[in-house]
Formats: structure tokens, C-alpha cells, sequence
């Protein structure tokens, strides 16, 4: 331990694998709420599935995994010191971050459009287990939104930090933790897929 | 273990940076600095929960009220039991003497994220600052008890969002702590530091630091479940729209059940660190101990519905929970008859941190035997929600916890501002602490077992003795706290120069001085030994 700048690569790795950990417990909560009530209103949550679309589903699942490529091209390219790729894949990972929400932003619009959410009248109307099945959906999935977009803000960081050549091909533990949170994001979102559009 | 330079580096006391004084303190990344102002916050803390708890008291000397409303009193236990757990005991140790010791036990400069470290302190205050926000603001103070239990909480009035928001806060706060407690233990022990050379202390930070980062996000969840629920009604806990508010307890007690060994296992591990000090004696049984917190952690996390035996379960489960509950008072009494043997045939010395150091145990095993018994179904059923729970919870956390911080804050004061205090003092405030504090709890034991409920605003004619003995008992507690807080409040301006090592202590903290330097060590140490390695008693 040499100077005054300590660097601990594996440390902060380490650190950065711990935070996923509560993120997953994070979630988890939110699991263990649905399976009981999945487990109480099977027939509702059937019919809630049916109103939700498959199509866009899939193609925002594809998106997702599509970006969790690009995140792991950029560390290759930072790894082979070659800084306009790595920025380019990264930008690359931010608009198709930004394509997820926007596809999500449709599919919630629809939604509200159609008076499925809590707290709308025509929501109110339906069997009890369909109003939790929306319920549900939109915090799980509004949750998940929500560290996407965080983790959009923190991969536009990066892709500045790669600029400014703060990550180089020497010291890109940053890159590789940040890279770490977009594949939960993106690990998470495979497991909500099936949970709510193809409960149906 | 290390050769000190010749010229000694300034104390972390001094400022040595750009910033000078307050400034100095609030931007330090130091884990001797931060662990210090954790302790600041948290004695003031600690002082209003106590006065709420003072004025409940005084509410219940007589049958009839009239000093405050029964909202308020709601208010009262709330707020109690919100700034106690959130704002002092889960936070506790961990945070003041794991922020200071962890470190200089392990042979290491700092924490891992020394950042990160201070990000934390400042999540604690805002999680804070939004705690005594939602006393004045919204609809009132919350009155729900710490519990926030569905659906009354989904429906009350009062700022409730706004108290379970800074819970929230200050569990992230707490997570953090954690993530950079266990990267510290795993990366910067010492080089000859092996898991097993490892003090107790760390183990017990160690096992803690998991159980947050594993259940933490738990109550987080559900808390902002709960906002969710108050804002647009998603329905999972409000049994109108299909939810279930049962569901709510389980999540709640996920957390909250692990979280009292959050609470306690710190206390244990300074415990552990105290007694072979004052023995002068290797601890007795240096893995079972080790083991026993991990094990505590482990099955601590399995025993949470035994707060719901009334909430409705089926028989099978209540019988599993009630079992698995028993179980944990195993690796408990391991603990306990470990540091019993540690000082059979030691050379005592006896000093304040020893003195409270026994109290603890003679405390905790009131409340841990008192668990045991809340553990067998048929006796839970009867003393449920009754001042039974109260005084256990109590003789647990205050007798276990809080008595485990005094001790640790009296065995480390010399070396965190490097002035003796009092001793005599510190006797007289023992006294009247200890008396008051068993007339206080026991009490209750004994209320709860009569069928006394609790959070009851009036109690009934044949209550009225025990609760009076009870409100005598809160006097003299006080008067204990106030002589002690006192005592070393004045030791810290007014104190003798401590030594480097007054008490003959042999883990790391003891071979550097009082105070300790900014960077801890001038040369990591190299360690060739088990902790408790005391050279006078090599036979």
C-alpha cells in the first residue's frame, strides 16, 4: 500500500456484487408478494395476463438483452484500449435503454387508456385478484422502470468517464460494475416477462 | 507488533487537511471521524427516545389521564420505538465502534469505500431529519406503533408515509454500512490476519454486516409498498381490493425478526472483546463463538412468523416457527457459557467495561430465557401484545444491547479520545441504572403476565401498583442515563491523558496510541497470532 490513492479492484467488485444481492432481496420482496397471491387467484391472474401485450413484451425483452450485449462489447473494447468503440456501444446501450422505457411508456398509456390502474373506477369493478394482478404490475414493473432509468444515468456517466479517460484500459472496474448493474436490471426483467405477460 | 516511527504521526483528532473545524469533521472520509459522529448523533438520539419514554411512564403513575391525549400517547410509543430501533439500536454498535475499531482490529488503514462510508452517515441524518419531519407535518405525528402495521396503517390519518420513507432511508444507510463492512473483512485484514486470527468483534460485524444486506431490502420493499398502497391503492395489503394485510406482517417480520440480531450480535462480538481483557485469558472457545454468530444469523432468519402465532396459521407452521425459535437460544447460550469459562480461573481485573459487561450478560440471559418462553405457543398465546412482550423486548435490546454499548463505550473511550473518565462516577451511575432498570422492565414482566395489554393509554385499578413501582423505576434510570452521559461528556473535555493501553489489552487497537494517529498504523502490522494472545499467561 504504497501513495494515497488505495485501489482495490476486487474489493470494489466485491462491493459491487454485495449491492446486486440487495437488489435481488429488493425484488425478492416483491416475488414472495406475488407468488401468495398468484398462488390465491390463479383465474384472475390468468385474465389480467391476457390484457397485457405479448408482442411488445417479447420485442422489450429482446431490446433489453440486446443492450446487455453492447455493455459487455464496450468493456472488450476498453479492454483492447479502443475508446470510440467502447463509447460508441455504450451510447449504443443507453438508446436502446431509452427504446425500453419508451415501448413501457406505450404499454402503461394503454393501460391507463383502458381504466387498468389502481384507483380507476373501471379497475374498481373487476374481481378482487385482478385489481392485485394490476397492482403488482405496475410496481413491479414500474420498479423495474425505475432502475432502468437509473441505470441509463449511470452508463451515460461512464460512456463521459470513458471520454475523459478516467476509465482506460488499465482501470475500467467502473465499466465492469456498471455493466454488472445493467445485467440485473436486464436479469430481472427476464424473470417479469413470463410472470405477467405470459400468465395468461 | 509494529515499531512506531520516531516522529509519531498527528492524532485523527487533529485536522490535517484543507478544511479546518466543523467543515473538517463533516467532509471527513475517516472511519475514526465518521464512527465519532455516528455516536454524536446517535447519544442525541438516544436522549429524546428516552424522554418520550419518560413522559409515557409518567402518563401511566395514575388510572386516570389527563397529562396528555390519547393521541398523543399513540404518537409517544411511535416515535419511541422509531427513533430507538431505527435511529439508535440497529445502527448502534455497528456504526460508532465498528466504524472506529473494525478497521484498527483488522490491521487496516480505513474501510473498504471510505466514500461510501460517509455517503452512509449522511443517509442516516436525512433518514433522520425526515423522522422528526413527519412528527410535525401531514397529518401528525404517526400512531401506528414502530410496527406499521396493515391496514391501519393504510388508513390512519396521520404522516405515516412520510415516518415509513425515513425507515426506508435509513435502511439503505444501513445497507451500505454493511456492503463496505464485509469488503473490509474480506480485503484488508492484516497480512498473517487469517479468518480464525480474526478478533470476535469482526466475526460478529462480519455475520451482522450479512444479515443486512440479506434482509434490509426486505423492509424496504415493503415500506414503499406500504407509500404505494397510502398514494394510489395498489391493493396489496388492503384486503377491499384482494390484498392481505397477514401478508404484510410476514414481509414486515422477515426483516424485523433478523434485524433484532442486527441488533444484538454487535453487542455480543464487544462483549467477547471485554471479557478475555479483563480476564487475561485467550477467550474460551474462539470458533464456537465465531461460529455461533454466524449460526444466529442463519437461523435468526427462519423464526420470523412467531411474532403472528395469533395472526393465523396453520397448526404445522406454528409449530415449525415455535421450534425453530427454541433453536436459536442454542448458539445464544453457547455464547453465554463461553464467556462464563473465559473467566473461570482468569486474572480479573475489575473495571467499569467489565462491571457492565457482566450486567449485560445477567440481563440478556432475563431477556433471552424470557424469549424462550415466548417461543412455546401455549404461553405466547397468553402474554400476546401484553407489557410481557414489552419488558422482554427491553431486558433484550436496552439490558442485551444497550448495556453491551455502555460497556463497549466504556472500554473504548480511553482510546477513541484518549481521556480516562471517572470511574467512581461511573459506579454511582450504575446503581441507580441498574435498580431502576429491572424495577422498570421486571415490572412489566409481571404486568404483562396479569394480562396487562399494551400501547393501552388507561390501565386498570389492579394494575396500578406494579405500574407505579414501574414509573419509580423510570425515574431512576434517568437519573443513572443522565450521570453516566454526564460523566463521560466531561471526561471527554476534562479527562485524564489516557494511555495507549489501560487496561492491558492485546488486540491491535491497544498497540498504537491514544488517541490513534490519522492513518491508524505507521507500518501495517504483521500478525503471527491468535487475537487474545496475552504473553504473561504462556504456561
Amino acid at each position: 500500500m504504497t501513495g494515497h490513492v488505495h485501489r482495490d479492484d476486487q474489493g470494489a467488485k466485491l462491493g459491487m456484487w454485495l449491492f446486486l444481492v440487495t437488489e435481488i432481496v429488493l425484488f425478492g420482496g416483491l416475488f414472495i408478494a406475488y407468488s401468495y397471491m398468484r398462488h390465491r387467484y390463479p383465474g384472475e391472474f390468468h385474465l389480467g395476463g391476457e390484457e397485457l401485450n405479448v408482442t411488445l413484451g417479447v420485442i422489450n425483452t429482446l431490446v433489453l438483452l440486446t443492450s446487455s450485449l453492447t455493455v459487455v462489447l464496450s468493456i472488450v473494447a476498453i479492454q483492447r484500449a479502443e475508446r470510440g468503440r467502447a463509447i460508441a456501444f455504450l451510447s449504443t446501450t443507453v438508446v436502446l435503454g431509452l427504446t425500453f422505457l419508451v415501448i413501457k411508456g406505450f404499454e402503461w398509456a394503454a393501460k391507463f387508456h383502458h381504466g387498468l390502474y389502481p384507483g380507476a373506477a373501471h379497475l374498481a369493478t373487476l374481481p378482487p385478484g385482478e385489481q392485485v394482478f394490476f397492482g403488482l404490475y405496475f410496481t413491479m414493473t414500474g420498479l423495474h422502470g425505475l432502475h432502468v432509468l437509473v441505470g441509463i444515468c449511470v452508463l451515460a456517466v461512464l460512456a463521459v468517464m470513458v471520454a475523459t479517460r478516467s476509465i482506460r484500459q488499465d482501470r475500467y472496474i467502473h465499466l465492469e460494475n456498471g455493466g454488472l448493474y445493467w445485467h440485473l436490471v436486464d436479469v430481472i426483467w427476464i424473470f417479469l416477462l413470463p410472470l405477467f405477460y405470459l400468465a395468461a | 507488533m509494529t515499531d512506531h516511527a520516531s516522529t509519531p504521526q498527528p492524532s485523527f483528532w487533529t485536522d490535517t487537511g484543507k478544511r479546518k473545524g466543523l467543515m473538517a469533521w463533516l467532509t471527513t472520509t475517516d472511519h475514526k471521524r465518521i464512527g465519532l459522529l455516528y455516536l454524536y448523533a446517535m447519544t442525541a438520539f438516544f436522549l429524546v427516545g428516552m424522554s418520550l419514554g419518560f413522559v409515557m411512564r409518567l402518563v401511566q403513575l395514575t388510572t386516570f389521564q389527563h397529562l396528555i391525549t390519547a393521541q398523543t400517547y399513540n404518537a409517544l410509543f411511535t416515535v419511541h420505538g422509531v427513533i430507538m430501533i431505527f435511529l439508535f439500536v440497529i445502527p448502534g454498535l455497528p456504526a460508532v465502534f465498528g466504524n472506529f475499531f473494525l478497521p484498527i482490529l483488522l490491521g487496516a488503514k480505513d474501510v473498504s469505500f471510505p466514500r461510501l462510508n460517509l455517503a452512509s452517515w449522511y443517509f442516516y441524518m436525512a433518514g433522520a431529519l425526515l423522522a422528526v419531519l413527519s412528527l410535525f407535518t401531514g397529518g401528525g405525528a404517526p400512531d401506528t406503533g414502530w410496527t406499521f402495521y396493515a391496514p391501519f396503517s393504510l388508513k390512519t390519518g396521520t404522516n405515516v408515509s412520510l415516518a415509513v420513507f425515513a425507515a426506508f432511508v435509513l435502511g439503505f444507510s444501513s445497507m451500505l454500512t454493511a456492503i463496505n463492512f464485509i469488503t473490509t473483512v474480506v480485503r484488508l485484514r492484516a497480512p498473517g490476519m487469517t479468518w480464525f486470527r480474526m478478533p470476535l468483534f469482526c466475526w460478529a460485524l462480519f455475520a451482522t454486516a450479512w444479515i443486512q444486506v440479506l434482509a434490509t431490502p426486505i423492509i424496504a420493499i415493503t415500506l414503499v409498498l406500504v407509500i404505494l398502497e397510502r398514494f394510489f391503492g395498489i391493493g396489496v395489503f388492503d384486503p377491499a381490493k384482494g390484498g392481505d394485510p397477514v401478508l404484510y406482517q410476514h414481509l414486515f417480520w422477515i426483516y424485523s425478526h433478523p434485524a433484532v440480531y442486527i441488533m444484538i450480535l454487535p453487542a455480543m462480538g464487544a462483549i467477547t472483546e471485554i471479557l478475555p481483557t479483563f480476564a487475561k485469558r485467550p477467550i474460551f472457545g474462539y470458533k464456537a463463538i465465531a461460529f455461533s454468530s454466524l449460526s444466529i444469523a442463519g437461523v435468526g432468519s427462519l423464526v420470523w412468523a412467531h411474532h403472528m402465532f395469533t395472526s393465523g396459521m396453520s397448526p404445522f407452521a406454528q409449530m415449525l416457527f415455535s421450534l425453530l425459535t427454541m433453536v436459536v437460544a442454542v448458539p445464544s447460550a453457547i455464547k453465554v457459557f463461553n464467556w462464563v469459562s473465559t473467566l473461570y480461573k482468569g486474572s480479573i481485573d475489575f473495571q467499569p467495561p467489565l462491571f457492565f459487561a457482566l450486567t449485560f450478560i445477567f440481563l440478556f440471559c432475563i431477556g433471552g430465557l424470557t424469549g424462550v418462553m415466548q417461543g412455546a405457543l401455549a404461553f405466547n398465546i397468553h402474554v400476546h401484545d401484553t407489557y410481557f412482550i414489552v419488558g422482554h423486548f427491553h431486558y433484550v435490546m436496552f439490558g442485551g444491547t444497550g448495556f453491551a454499548f455502555f460497556a463497549a463505550l466504556l472500554y473504548w473511550f480511553p482510546k477513541m479520545f484518549g481521556r480516562m473518565y471517572s470511574q467512581k462516577a461511573i459506579y454511582a451511575s450504575w446503581v441507580p441504572m441498574f435498580v431502576g432498570f429491572n424495577m422498570l422492565y421486571f415490572g412489566m414482566l409481571i404486568l404483562g403476565m396479569e394480562g396487562m395489554p399494551r400501547r393501552y393509554y388507561v390501565h386498570l385499578p389492579q394494575y396500578h401498583t406494579l405500574h407505579q413501582v414501574a414509573t419509580v423505576g423510570s425515574w431512576l434510570l434517568v437519573a443513572g442515563l443522565l450521570i453516566f452521559v454526564g460523566t463521560l461528556v466531561r471526561a471527554a473535555f476534562k479527562g485524564e491523558r489516557a494511555e495507549a493501553n489501560p487496561w492491558g489489552g492485546v488486540t491491535l487497537e491497544w498497540t498504537i496510541p491514544s488517541p490513534p494517529p490519522l492513518e491508524n498504523f505507521d507500518t501495517i502490522p504483521t500478525v503471527t497470532t491468535g487475537p487474545y494472545h496475552f504473553p504473561q499467561e504462556a504456561r
